[in-house]
């Protein structure tokens, strides 16, 4: 396989966060009764016209923004002809030549903190398609199939990168961020299951050093676990297919999630030739220089912004950074957590750690969004400040953090009623050393030829203590106390 | 003759109330069935119309149009009034929403009296290629062979020629309100593109596409535009600039100046006749060329049946309109379209998804559409040295029917029309004359973009000049 480099190139279609669809009035929301989210528009009526939202073309702009794109100040609406029925129009309003961004880049974060630089060719707006569903044998043996046009029409922004990815894992790593960036800025709400963000993935393979090979194209995957799948079968796919003396053929495939194989859907002969022409309902889209600016102004923080401030902040590592700003909630919540940290002086990685392991850990088993945590952010800093003045050790902490999540105490009322409070009292400790020592001369004895039994009188007195004790003066008294002997 | 001012004194006064009116005219339509002008005539929801106007007359709150009973082209989408653009694959289809422009008329207070016949998706100079059937023009020469109103607006222009309704609404987008107004000696208003709404109108060319006037005066026409001009927020491409009075003659004392361009050539002596009548009413001809002429026919038979073959992809049997059933999705889809379509509609959609095809769309399609960037700047730079244009509105008067011709041999009916359409400027046909077999002939004034109160006023004066008063003679009815 490392004679071979990989080839990939995304385009990923990201469903536009707005009240109503990119040319008409009706709503967005997913989930509706089939065909209630309805203009006359999106069913195609003879004599209906299409009028841009402009809440859309900023939302676009934002996102085009965030990416790092040059703003076309002016662009074009065109029209991509072809015959499907959850297509009403017979064609679908989308920019070809001329589209609202251009440029841009994606930075992407690998393993070890390293990152790399995926670069885009453009940034368009198009109408959605309708959804097809076909049910075998529906009614009277026969197979049917049922149009769903309340996804017609809503905005889609398409994103495509230049083929710059090498691996299965570039591929979902920069879908992971490009999501985010449309989160952070609320351009797309980056559900993949609702279809807001879907991706296709176009695969080639080429012996190192060798021109760019034959694409093929995976339609409509939604899930960065797929993505990964497809592009990693179909990498094998074409390297086998050279190996044995073939050649791939440029065709558009579907992944099969069952086999985890990807199948061809059609082939360059059967290619839409889609004669674009530009939309004569529809005047140029012209930007003002001056909106695009306040629109640049007021763009919140990004992703690898706050990755940069977080590590600079509090002092984090590149990874712990990159993985907290995933989702900004979760980076926000860190952030909440530390600044209640600050005036105690508790080092931030304490609680990226606590952000990342138990809450993440929890949240992620009892399927929580952060949206919906229950620990508030004060709740936590609490907990992590009684470890940090050795009130409670980290051990212990775990299992109070584990009651937190299942009463809704707070740490200090649950530490208070179960007696949890770490043993920091010196004579406390001496004496209950003092009686282990007593009780286990034999132990003591073996110590000269066995320094590591230490660490079991260390964990006779925390059994002692049911773990109360503070760890590290257990370990102080001990070792002075048997270095006596 | 009638026109729109009088009828309405006669409402307003009470010497007829209308329900009489409307009624009159659904006898006379009755009568006029041999000439197959309305393809839908709505006596009932016409007298509930009527009866609503009679009483807001009776409670002094007439509006513009109160009670005036008008035909409405098959191509504008009525509410609750079936909408076919003449075609069978929408013959079943009743809209439920209403277009900008007849709504405008209905909130003056019109009487609809039915939807008017015309070739199919508005696309033909003849009105044969109707579903429906054929519309026979009113007027016939000495040897009674049936003519061709002229089209697309063919239904329109006969229905007003015969008296059929006081006004017609059209569309025009290569000539189809000014053709048949000039072969049936009644007058065809073109506004410029963007001045009336086109929301509701089935599309056929979306840049060039426009609702039009057929009346019998071109002050009824300027009392029609000023009720359905305006901007729409539905539509895009409708144009914000003010809508003055047309009614209101422009106070203009200036010298016009009527520009007559060498390109536009016919054997009728009609033109010259004009321009002497613009001359004794003080006017400057002026010569002029727009050399770029030749091109507009086929320019505008590249660009529209392009935007055509994509405004009617939507007519696919899933959502509305008739579906022949069949075995695989693309099976239906091109038997629906087969069975639904038109000879002429088909013609049309395949030249069009041929311009547009890959390999040929820069040849053809991006082509035109410099060409006609030249056409329309040929223009303006004409209209700095004249006010209006006066040209022949077609190159004959009414050809027979019931003969076969070359397609092309049809689209030069459009030769004098399309050029003003490719440029979105307004332009009328007013009756100039008979032809030496007794048939009238209309001749074309052009003004520049938004200019229809330049284009009214010399139109007023063509028309007070050529003094055309004949009406067809009445060979239709029973008796």
């Amino acid at each position: 396989m490392s004679e071979w480099e990989i080839t990939i190139g995304l385009e990923v279609h990201a469903q536009i966060n707005s009240q109503a669809k990119l040319f008409s009035s009706a709503p967005t929301k997913f989930g509706a009764e089939p065909n209630t989210q309805l203009a006359l528009l999106d069913v195609a009526f003879p004599g209906m016209l299409p009028v841009v939202n402009k809440e859309c073309v900023e939302q676009a702009v934002r996102a085009a923004l965030g990416l790092g794109c040059e703003i076309n100040l002016v662009s074009r609406f065109d029209r991509k002809n072809y015959f499907y029925p959850d297509l009403p129009q017979g064609y679908q309003i989308s920019q070809f030549e001329y589209p609202i961004a251009t440029n841009g880049s994606i930075e992407i974060d690998l393993e070890d903190g390293k990152s790399r630089t995926i670069n885009l060719e453009r940034l368009h707006i198009e109408q959605d398609a309708g959804k097809n569903i076909h049910i075998e044998g529906a009614g009277l043996g026969q197979n049917k199939s049922y149009v769903d046009l309340n996804r017609s029409g809503i905005g889609l922004m398409e994103i495509v990168s230049k083929p710059e990815m090498h691996s299965a894992l570039e591929a979902q790593e920069y879908v992971r961020k490009l999501r985010a960036i449309l989160r952070y800025l609320n351009a797309c709400d980056g559900n993949m299951e609702q279809g807001s963000l879907r991706a296709d993935v176009n695969v080639s393979v080429a012996k190192k050093g060798d021109e760019l090979g034959t694409r093929c194209e995976i339609k409509n995957l939604n899930s960065i676990k797929y993505i990964g799948a497809a592009a990693q079968y179909e990498a094998a796919r074409q390297i086998e297919l050279i190996e044995n003396g073939g050649k791939v053929e440029q065709e558009t495939r579907l992944f099969d999630i069952a086999s985890g194989r990807t199948r061809t859907m059609r082939s360059k002969e059967d290619a839409h030739d889609y004669r674009y022409f530009p939309d004569p309902d529809l005047p140029l889209l012209v930007l003002e220089q001056k909106r695009v600016d306040e629109l640049k102004a007021s763009l919140p923080e990004l992703p690898d912004e706050k990755k940069e401030r977080l590590q600079t902040d509090y002092g984090l590592s590149a990874y712990d950074a990159s993985v907290l700003i995933v989702d900004a909630a979760r980076a926000d919540y860190f952030e909440a957590v530390a600044k209640k940290l600050a005036p105690a002086r508790v080092n931030p990685k304490l609680a990226a750690n606590w952000v990342l392991g138990e809450l993440m850990g929890f949240l992620n088993k009892a399927e929580i969004a952060i949206e919906d945590n229950p620990i508030s952010a004060k709740a936590l800093a609490e907990l992590i400040l009684r470890i940090s003045e050795n009130v409670i050790s980290g051990k212990i902490a775990k299992s109070v953090f584990e009651e937190m999540t299942q009463t809704g105490n707070s740490a200090d009322e649950i530490i208070a009623r179960s007696g949890l409070k770490q043993i920091s009292d010196k004579g406390e400790i001496e004496s209950i050393c003092d009686s282990i020592i007593e009780q286990n001369l034999d132990k003591v004895a073996q110590l000269s030829q066995k320094p590591k039994m230490l660490g079991w009188f260390v964990g006779e007195v925390m059994k002692a203590t049911q773990g109360k004790a503070n760890p590290k003066l257990v370990n102080d008294i001990l070792c002075t106390k048997l270095k006596q002997d | 003759m009638n026109s729109i001012s009088d009828y309405r004194k006669l409402l307003l006064s009470k010497e007829i109330s209308a329900q009489e009116l409307t009624e009159d005219f659904l006898v006379k339509i009755k009568d006029a069935a041999p000439l197959n002008a309305y393809i839908e005539v709505c006596e009932e929801s016409a007298i509930t119309q009527a009866k609503a106007s009679d009483e807001r007359i009776a409670k002094g709150r007439a509006r513009a149009l109160e009670g005036m009973p008008l035909g409405v082209k098959d191509l504008f989408c009525t509410k609750n009034i079936r909408t076919t653009a003449a075609s069978k694959i929408l013959e079943n289809f009743v809209p439920e929403y209403e277009s900008t422009v007849t709504q405008k008329l209905l909130d003056e207070g019109a009487v609809f009296l039915g939807k008017l016949n015309m070739d199919e998706f508005a696309m033909g100079s003849s009105n044969k290629t109707s579903f429906w059937g054929k519309v026979i023009n009113p007027w016939r020469n000495d040897d009674e062979v049936p003519l061709s109103p002229g089209g697309s607006s063919g239904g329109s222009a006969a229905a007003v020629a015969a008296n059929l309704c006081v006004a017609a609404l059209g569309t025009d987008t290569g000539g189809s309100v000014r053709q048949p107004a000039s072969l049936t000696g009644t007058v065809g208003l073109k506004p410029s593109y963007g001045r009336c709404s086109r929301w509701g109108v089935i599309a056929f060319a979306s840049s060039l596409d426009q609702a039009g006037i057929l009346a019998n005066s071109v002050e009824d026409a300027a009392e029609l535009l000023n009720v359905i001009a305006g901007p729409d927020s539905k539509d895009a491409t409708s144009s914000a600039v003010p809508v003055p009075d047309f009614t209101k003659p422009l106070i203009d004392n200036r010298k016009l100046r009527i520009g007559v361009a060498k390109e536009y050539q016919t054997d009728s002596d009609l033109l010259e006749k004009a321009k002497g009548w613009f001359a004794d009413d003080g006017a400057e001809i002026v010569e002029v060329s727009l050399p770029h002429t030749k091109y507009a026919l086929p320019v505008y038979y590249i660009i529209a049946p392009a935007e055509a073959s994509s405004n009617l992809a939507r007519y696919d049997g899933v959502r509305y309109g008739r579906r022949v059933e069949s075995s695989s999705l693309t099976n239906m889809y091109s038997e629906t379209r087969s069975a639904g379509f038109g000879d002429e509609v088909k013609r049309r959609i395949l030249i069009g998804t041929y311009v547009l095809s890959s390999g040929y769309y820069d040849a053809y399609y991006l082509k035109a559409q410099k060409v006609r960037k030249i056409i329309i700047d040929e223009f303006a730079a004409v209209f700095e040295k004249v006010d209006v244009l006066l040209t022949p509105t077609t190159q004959n008067d009414a050809f027979v029917l019931d003969k076969e011709y070359e397609p092309l041999e049809m689209f030069m009916n459009d030769v004098f029309t399309v050029p003003a359409s490719l440029a979105g400027l307004p332009a009328i046909s007013v009756p100039a004359g008979l032809s030496d077999k007794g048939l009238p002939l209309g001749l074309q004034l052009v003004a520049p973009s938004f200019q229809e109160e330049v284009l009214l006023m010399a139109a007023r004066r063509m028309e007070k000049a050529a003094g055309f008063s004949e009406r067809p003679k009445n060979w239709w009815s029973a008796k």
